[in-house]
């Protein structure tokens, strides 16, 4: 036997199952009337620094199926490599964002800006990066992954925490693929052959 | 070294749960790879009370008709966001969900037979104050069967979804009453391994908090994970 230990254990995390659109999202579940907007449509809220670009993606099951009950969000850091609330940040960019997907095909899509480089730990850069948190009916604690840039190939090589990956072939899955003119797409395999690099930070 | 303690995997519920079927193809099978929280896992979005409407945390007449109400039995839930160490978490974001008392969600693709309440919409948010305590007041959902096993069904549940002060304390749960059959019944409560985990997510009657002739009150505390401070800065050492 030996002392008792006074922390408490961090809440259980259960799924936030196939209505979290309700909790989250109500407006485009068709709950109109109860907020004036949903939370994380805009992650611009005035004449932003940076490169802007348009982040789209599907998030797919171990069958290759479309997820349509999802809620995907994003962090990230602004176009100067500084996050929301530090000192020094473009007061004109939220950070955040959040997607139900469409209705009809899961897609989701973020407005945002071409996030610059943070620090690590030990003071070496973090190549840029997204934060990304999805929840759904059948995910029972939500999964963190991280959208690295295709275009950043040098970044990328030395980043802290891609460089680290054993089954370097895996990394890809965490590399989103410029398509047009600041587009870029970053699809979301939660099993399977391409399944996507999951995170526990 | 700062930074957020690491989540206990073996607490939480683990990815591939085969008696809640949905998990099956939608659990990734290689593991996930660990490092210590980076400024991307320690910062996060703030909010103001500046999104925040009269109504918002009143589920009972969020959505109602001037002058009505949402049919059930009303109740309040309160409780406080802690963090690992017990310390308050301020001015957290929750945003909160449910079915109606008859255990229907107000959603397209929501197929019981149980009705819908007009005046009831089932969604709600709300700030956490200084010391870390929220309140709400809401109608007790009822239970409700869904397709997974020929006849599971959901104990009364309210959904919440937490942001701390950092994005390594998200976390979405769901809260349980005190003394409900269903709970052990249920596939989404068993992918806890632990009667404490199960314990965790039960509110607790507590009649201190009633309002007599109005409504009964909920005991519901939320554990976000804690940020270590020490006075030993550890060498970095890559990782």
């Amino acid at each position: 036997m030996a002392q008792k230990l006074t922390h408490l254990r961090e809440s259980p995390s259960q799924t936030a199952g196939p209505y979290v659109h309700i909790g989250c999202t109500p407006n485009f579940a068709e709950l109109n009337g109860v907020y004036p907007q949903d939370l994380g449509n805009v992650m611009k809220t005035g004449v932003v620094q940076g490169r802007e670009i348009t982040v789209t993606g599907t998030v797919f099951d171990g069958t290759g199926t479309p997820l349509r009950d999802a809620m995907i969000e994003i962090w990230q850091a602004d176009a100067a490599g500084v996050y929301p609330g530090q000192a020094g940040c473009d007061p004109n960019f939220t950070g955040w964002g959040r997607s139900a997907g469409d209705m009809e095909t899961g897609e989701f899509r973020f407005e945002t800006v071409k996030p610059g480089q943070v620090g690590f730990r030990d003071g070496r850069m973090q190549a840029p990066h997204v934060t990304f948190w999805i929840v759904a009916r059948g995910i029972n604690i939500g999964l963190h992954t991280r959208m690295y840039f295709e275009d950043e190939a040098k970044a990328n090589a030395i980043d802290p925490i891609l460089s680290r990956i054993e089954h370097q072939v895996r990394v890809p899955t965490l590399l989103a693929k410029a398509q047009s003119d600041g587009h870029y797409r970053f699809d979301i395999h939660l099993q399977g052959p391409q399944e996507t690099i999951f995170f526990d930070s | 070294m700062t930074g957020y303690v690491a989540r206990d995997r073996r607490w939480q519920p683990d990815a591939l749960t085969p008696a809640y079927k949905s998990s099956l193809k939608r659990s990734p099978q290689a593991a996930l790879i660990s490092f210590p929280t980076t400024i991307s896992e320690e910062t996060g979005p703030v909010f103001g009370h500046d999104i925040l409407g009269p109504l918002d945390a009143d589920l009972i007449h969020n959505f109602a008709a001037d002058g009505a109400s949402a049919i059930g039995p009303r109740i309040i839930v309160h409780g406080r966001v802690l963090d690992e160490f017990g310390r308050p978490v301020p001015n957290a974001l929750v945003e909160v969900w449910q079915a109606n008392a008859g255990g229907r969600y107000r959603h397209r693709k929501e197929s019981y037979l149980a009705p819908l309440d007009p005046n009831f919409g089932g969604c709600g948010r709300f700030l956490t104050g200084e010391d870390g305590s929220y309140e709400f007041r809401t109608i007790q959902p009822g239970p409700y069967p869904w397709p997974n096993g020929p006849n599971d069904w959901r104990p009364a549940h309210i959904h919440f979804s937490v942001f701390g002060a950092a994005f390594a304390q998200r976390l979405i749960t769901q809260m349980y009453f005190e003394g409900d059959p269903m709970i052990p019944l249920c596939p989404i409560v068993g992918v806890l391994n632990a009667k404490e985990a199960v314990e965790a997510l039960v509110a607790s009657l507590d009649m201190t908090r009633t309002v007599p002739m109005d409504a009964r009150a909920y005991k519901f505390d939320i554990v976000l994970r804690g940020r270590r401070q020490t006075a030993f800065e550890n060498r970095p050492e890559g990782m």
